[in-house]
């Protein structure tokens, strides 16, 4: 990283006010919200009749968007836990950028959840009736933990910076000023402190991946637990966890590019993190290749019986087109881009992420949706609606909802607190000058 | 429909408060005093049927409706009948796919519409083989993987060995329903289309009424009936005697006309259970659909008149 003066750091990386297109696209997302809220009200008052689910298909886009949000978290643990703990340097700017995604995301998982109940009202009994031999009890547990764990995460590294912060006072309103102090005014950058924190950030780093492999391994039991075709899989955890990683990575691949051509961060967020990060996501996708090429070659040489229709449906049936926009969207297509060193620029990696975040969405829906459509016994005695599914308007819009409100805390976070940890890349700066 | 049943709950409440009062008459009467000395005789009399089978008859003025019969308590209905272990062995040599099962169940549970507790399946296992009319009710399975996977015990095993659902309870994951494999559990997904009396009962696990918005339903082998030493209405509906209902541990199964030695039965008919390589234990035996009462074709017809 060239050299940069300390208070041009601090210029540059402190939370700036939207502008324009900031207002444009707050309104927007919350739109998306308003629509999504409107939505869950019908579904509230009128019960889930209002989504297209029924008793055959009875998950549907909510849980594929659960499975969804649980995976894009699962960055979170790469970026600050693993590169960290390996002694990897340059992926400090992204550390936050990933931590907030991971939090947005699993919160949101939370919430899908309870959207998809039938009865959210009795969301509490599964804390007064609650049974540990359920997977979904162990989906609750692991998940509180990783959301706790990386609101830690999140909030420890940006102690210093909340010092800075509070500092820079002319630049807060009366309202920031007062939540920066609330939060960090204990904070006085002492060595002692600088230990605790170093230390805490340590163990959490540690926890955290066994945790975040929970959380992804259960989440993926929720289905491998099942006699389903299509589900019932040895190779369902592994699988899980490895798309997971892949598409935090995109994401995180678009949100480097967003910050740093929103706020000109190109000193902070270089070519050498696309380079690097593309790297990683080529890595990470060749992974989930293998994971896929496991999960559907292995059954389809054999083709039992029960699995035939469920495999003949998404290679060349009522799914093919989606199964194969998918594999190619979320792993060929990034692949071949970031395998590429023209390819590992910052617009052809951004263009690499999107394809691997919405290829992954559809991937999600695939492992949730045919499965159910081909059960061992005929479908027989129910209305011809139940033998197919299509998302109702308001399960789209709840759905859409889910993901605005989850870009709309990553982009209030960025709104209130440096995106880039402002007090590591000083140090980093001049580390890096001392050598 | 529902008028229907209401009359018949009455009809049944006034017999047995009636034939309580003759049985009983002199030492033991069902009234209390002030009861009596309320009731003054319209000079109308009614013909019953004693228990002892007798013809009788009542002033009309002492038949009074008693009130609903006391149900089990949520702990009992979770323990279940003791001693008991009960199984169904379902004949499919008899099967015509008349409905009769299902038209009874759905009408009894006051099952919504379009949905059934009881499915018909028109079975067939490879091209060449015979097809056949499956009746398929929940297996009421020893290793049930829908109890395994619910989070809040909504959902339950009892010691007889039947599968129940706690609505009151249930939070509608429907996580049961994916881990189901024979399909068997229904979701409410609107407000059950229910008459306001009904609706307004409390649940009962043992009846399954009323069904409640946003939680699961399925075939609950009626232990109330059971309780009361009835058979489930499948079983009494069903015109060709398809379903056979007993207690394993008394080693007897019955449709009502017929009662078998239910080791004899599966024994030589040669009785088996459904994916019986999942390990789920059902409860329910199929006998396989040989030496048929009735050719599978006429009945495919029928179906696709309807």
């Amino acid at each position: 990283m060239e050299k940069i003066a300390e208070q041009k750091i601090i210029d540059d990386l402190l939370p700036q006010k939207f502008g324009k297109q900031g207002v444009i696209w707050v309104i927007s997302l919350l739109a998306v919200c308003a629509l999504g809220a409107y939505a869950y009200f019908r579904q509230l008052y009128y019960g889930l009749e209002v989504t297209n689910l029924r008793d055959y298909v009875s998950w549907g886009i909510y849980i594929s968007n659960f499975v969804f949000f649980v995976a894009i978290s699962l960055v979170g643990s790469l970026i600050t836990a693993v590169l960290r703990l390996s002694d990897v340097h340059w992926s400090t700017p992204l550390t936050r950028i990933a931590e907030i995604i991971a939090v947005s995301a699993i919160a949101f998982a939370g919430l899908i959840i309870i959207v998809d109940m039938g009865r959210p009202d009795r969301f509490y009994n599964l804390f007064t009736h609650g049974r540990l031999q359920s997977p979904i009890v162990w989906d609750v547990i692991v998940i509180t933990t990783y959301l706790l764990i990386s609101l830690l995460l999140l909030y420890f590294p940006l102690l210093p910076d909340l010092k800075i912060m509070i500092k820079n006072k002319e630049r807060n309103g009366k309202y920031l000023q007062k939540l920066y102090e609330f939060l960090g005014s204990f904070w006085k950058d002492k060595p002692e402190q600088f230990k605790i924190t170093d230390k805490a950030i340590n163990i959490l780093s540690i926890t955290i991946i066994p945790v975040a492999f929970a959380i992804h391994t259960v989440t993926s039991w929720l289905f491998a637990t099942t006699y389903r075709p299509g589900w019932d899989s040895t190779n369902f955890g592994a699988y899980f966890i490895s798309g997971a990683f892949l598409v935090g990575s995109g994401a995180v691949l678009i949100a480097m590019y967003v910050f740093r051509t929103h706020y000109k961060l190109e000193k902070y967020i270089t070519n050498d993190h696309f380079d690097k990060m593309g790297k990683i996501v080529v890595l990470l996708a060749l992974i989930y290749l293998y994971f896929n090429v496991n999960e559907f070659l292995v059954p389809a040489f054999k083709m039992k019986k029960s699995e035939e229709h469920h495999l003949m449906g998404l290679f060349t049936g009522e799914f093919a087109l989606a199964f194969w926009f998918a594999i190619s969207t979320a792993m060929l297509i990034p692949i071949l881009i970031l395998i590429f060193k023209k390819g590992r620029t910052p617009k052809a990696a951004f263009v690499a992420g999107i394809l691997v975040v919405v290829g992954s969405w559809f991937k999600r829906y695939l492992i949730v949706t045919p499965t159910l459509l081909h059960p061992f016994l005929p479908m027989s005695d129910v209305p011809e609606n139940y033998k197919h599914y299509f998302p109702s308007w308001e399960e789209w819009a709840i759905a859409g909802g889910s993901l605005a409100g989850a870009l709309l805390v990553v982009t209030f976070f960025a709104r209130i607190f440096p995106i880039i940890p402002i007090h590591e890349t000083i140090t980093e700066t001049n580390e890096h000058e001392k050598v | 429909m529902k008028t229907n049943e209401n009359s018949r709950r009455d009809f049944l409440a006034t017999t047995l408060i009636a034939g309580a009062a003759l049985a009983g008459c002199g030492s033991k009467s069902p009234f209390t005093p002030e009861d009596i000395a309320d009731v003054k005789p319209s000079g109308e009399m009614v013909k019953l049927l004693s228990v002892d089978g007798e013809i009788i008859e009542v002033d009309k003025a002492f038949l009074k409706p008693v009130p609903e019969m006391p149900t089990v308590s949520n702990e009992e209905a979770r323990i279940g009948i003791p001693g008991k272990k009960f199984a169904m062995v379902i004949d499919l040599s008899r099967c015509k796919n008349l409905k009769k099962c299902q038209s009874a169940c759905n009408h009894m549970h006051h099952v919504h519409p379009g949905q059934n507790w009881i499915k018909l399946n028109a079975m067939q296992e490879a091209d060449k083989t015979a097809p056949y009319w499956q009746p398929t009710t929940c297996m009421h399975c020893d290793e049930p993987p829908c109890v395994k996977v619910c989070p809040v015990d909504a959902t339950f095993k009892r010691k007889d060995g039947i599968v129940l659902i706690d609505s009151d309870r249930c939070v509608g994951c429907r996580f049961c329903m994916a881990a189901c494999p024979y399909s068997t559990r229904v979701f409410n997904w609107e407000e059950p289309k229910l008459e306001k009396a009904i609706a307004d009962q409390p649940y009962n696990c043992e009846t399954s009424v009323p069904q409640k918005k946003g939680t699961v339903g399925k075939c609950d082998f009626c232990p109330d009936m059971v309780r009361q030493g009835n058979l489930p209405h499948c079983v009494s509906a069903c015109p060709n005697g398809v379903f056979f209902f007993g207690d394993i541990l008394e080693d007897s199964v019955t449709n009502g006309a017929e009662t078998f030695r239910f080791s004899d039965l599966i024994k030589d008919k040669a009785g088996y259970r459904l994916m019986e390589d999942l390990g789920t234990k059902p409860s329910v035996y199929y006998l396989p659909p040989v030496n048929r009462n009735f050719p599978f074709e006429n009945n495919v017809e029928a179906e696709k008149k309807d």
